[in-house]
Formats: C-alpha cells, sequence, structure tokens
C-alpha cells in the first residue's frame, strides 16, 4: 500500500530527564497511545514515561504542547 | 529540554517551580510556541500578577515585571501608555485577577487599552494552600469551605466581556491547538483582549475538590466540562450545569483603544 504524502511520523521523541516531573500527561494526551509508563527515574526522581510505539506516532505535537515542563521534543522525519 | 525552551527561557530559574501535571506549564508552553509563531519577541513586555500562574513570564528572557498582588492589569497599562509599540501581556490567576484585583480588571477592560490578558484559571488559591476563592465550584470543599463552597462562582469571561473588553475567549489546558490560536489572535487584536485558560491544579483544586490528584485524570474532567459554543447555542440550563462553554466568546473590532486615543488627544493639544 503506497502511503499519502501527508502522512507525517516521528523520527525520535525525546523526554528530557533534567525537567520531567512525570506528571504522564503526555500517556493521557496522546491519542494513538505511543507513551506508556518506564521504570526510568529523572534527575528529580520522578518517574518517566517510556516512548513505546514511536511506529504509531502521526507528529501531531499534542503530547509537545501540553508538557508542562518543556522536557519533551518529537522530532519529525522518517525513522 | 525543547529547542524553543533553549531559545527564549532563562536559564537560571529552571526547573519550574510548578507541581507535576500543573496546566501553567501548558500554558507557557504554548505562548512560547505563539512567540515563536508571530516572531515578536523582541517587543514583548510581560507582566505577572502573584500566584502560581504570575511566575510564568519571569522564565521568559524578555521584558518582565512581576507585580503586587492584584494590580498587574494597572502595571500593564503603564507600560503599554509609555510605549504604544509594546506588546503587553499579562500573566495572571483568577485568584490574583478577581479575587484581589477585580476592579482593576473591569477598569482595564472599559477602557478598552490594547493589553492580552491571559488567566489561568484552577477554581482555588493554590499557592497560598488552597483557600476558597471567587471561582472556586458550588460545593466544592476546600481548606476555608471544609462543608461546602456556598458562594457562587464568577463567570469571568461574561464580566470582562460586559465591561467593555472587546476579545474574550475561554479554552481549557486540554485545548492547546485552539489556546494557541487564541493567543495569537489576542496579541494581534487592538483592544483588550481576555483570555481564560481551565486549568488543572493536581495539588489542592484536585485533590480537594475533584477527589483525584492524577493530572490526566483532570485534564479529562476538563475535556468533559468543555462545551462548545456551538452545541452550548441548543442545549438546556440543566446540561450546561457544571458544564463551561468554550470558543471566542466576543470579538468587537473598531472600538476606540486607550492608547491611540490618549496620544492622538496630545496631538490636537500641540495644533492648539
Amino acid at each position: 500500500m503506497k502511503a499519502s504524502p501527508k502522512k507525517r511520523s516521528a523520527k525520535e521523541i525525546l523526554i528530557d530527564d533534567q525537567f520531567c516531573k512525570g506528571c504522564n500527561l503526555c500517556i493521557e494526551v496522546c491519542p494513538r497511545k505511543v507513551f506508556g509508563k518506564g521504570d526510568k527515574r529523572s534527575r528529580a526522581g520522578y518517574s518517566m514515561p517510556q516512548v513505546l510505539a514511536l511506529g504509531n506516532c502521526a507528529a501531531c505535537f499534542l503530547c509537545e504542547m501540553t508538557c508542562p515542563d518543556l522536557a519533551l521534543t518529537v522530532v519529525e522525519g522518517k525513522k | 529540554m525543547h529547542p524553543l525552551a533553549d531559545k527564549y527561557i532563562r536559564k537560571a530559574g529552571l526547573p519550574l517551580i510548578f507541581c507535576p501535571g500543573c496546566g501553567d506549564g501548558t500554558v507557557l508552553n504554548v505562548f512560547l510556541r505563539a512567540v515563536e509563531e508571530m516572531g515578536i519577541f523582541n517587543d514583548l513586555a510581560l507582566v505577572g500578577g502573584i500566584g502560581c500562574s504570575g511566575w510564568l513570564p519571569t522564565y521568559l528572557q524578555s521584558d518582565v515585571l512581576h507585580v503586587l498582588h492584584g494590580r498587574a492589569i494597572p502595571f500593564a497599562s503603564g507600560l503599554k501608555l509609555t510605549d504604544p509599540r509594546r506588546k503587553v501581556v499579562v500573566f495572571t490567576g483568577d485568584g490574583d485577577c478577581v479575587g484581589i484585583g477585580g476592579n482593576h480588571l473591569i477598569h482595564g477592560a472599559r477602557r478598552n487599552i490594547d493589553i492580552t490578558v491571559i488567566m489561568i484559571n484552577n477554581g482555588i488559591y493554590g499557592m497560598t494552600g488552597g483557600q476558597v476563592a471567587p471561582t472556586t465550584p458550588l460545593q466544592g470543599r476546600t481548606q476555608t469551605s471544609p462543608y461546602g463552597n456556598l458562594e457562587f462562582p464568577f463567570d469571568v469571561c461574561e464580566l470582562a466581556w460586559s465591561a467593555g473588553a472587546t476579545y474574550v475567549a475561554r479554552w481549557t489546558a486540554a485545548h492547546p491547538i485552539q489556546l494557541l490560536k487564541t493567543i495569537k489572535d489576542g496579541i494581534e487584536h487592538r483592544g483588550f483582549s481576555f483570555i481564560e485558560v481551565m486549568a488543572q491544579c493536581p495539588t489542592q483544586a484536585g485533590r480537594y475538590i475533584e477527589g483525584s490528584s492524577n493530572p490526566g485524570e483532570l485534564l479529562g474532567l476538563l475535556k468533559k466540562r468543555a462545551v462548545s459554543l456551538e452545541k452550548a447555542k441548543g442545549a438546556s440550563p440543566e446540561e450546561l450545569a457544571g458544564k463551561f462553554i468554550v470558543g471566542k466568546l466576543h470579538h468587537l473590532s473598531g472600538k476606540k483603544e486607550f492608547s491611540q486615543a490618549i496620544y492622538e488627544s496630545f496631538a490636537e493639544e500641540k495644533i492648539r
């Protein structure tokens, strides 16, 4: 199946462990369930979310815009 | 760290003081995007009141005033009058804007001075320990209303509209894309722009009023309670009970702007 030219995807999703406070809002707002709870701790000791399914990401930037600590970056592009 | 934050944020203040999952951070995030898209960073003059949301402008590397409790709008009016080319944006909370500074809000709106007021409404005095605010919902349990709040809450958008504001909009922290467009519209609009952002407060309002301190759950509640303008038109009052209308509630262009009027009056004086 040929992909439509408008289809967007993310190359990588970066979560900064210096600023993440583990509120898990990114898990909540993502319509495609890209994120999940993780085991890794941020530098302040909060339990950070992790990227589970990068392939599902449509680069809508909802998580990036909602992140209250500006810790999340979605890099658009082909993987 | 996000590249935008790297560009505009004062590093010495980081990390942000907000509790995990606070809606204020979302507003800062969206505001940075609006500034980037409009390219107005060098013209910005920001004013913050007292409260959690009053801290927002202090993180930006632009001109910032962090002023007396409730007096953010008078300071912003002064800033605008000294140089009308400035883009003045006020960050204030519900307690600061309506509780302590309610009088200043209505007089700023009455003058129709070209400032943009972004009021973040979490329905409680969050920073001082969770006291009852003028926007606390009816029967909301807080530290100073342990048997339920008996006072009716303010509809601040209606107040600003009736006082003479020419751009009134309301969104929530769960609608970042719409909020981005509204902030851009509000800054571009020549006149008093009032933008109310309903935000979650997991630490105080969430825990005591809603009974949950999970930010995701609170965001879902906000989304559920938000009714769009189109849907609200056909809805009965019973359906709208406990909910709030989101969208661009009022937009009037053509009303005389205060700083422009004052500078025009100076020119007339000179001629005489």
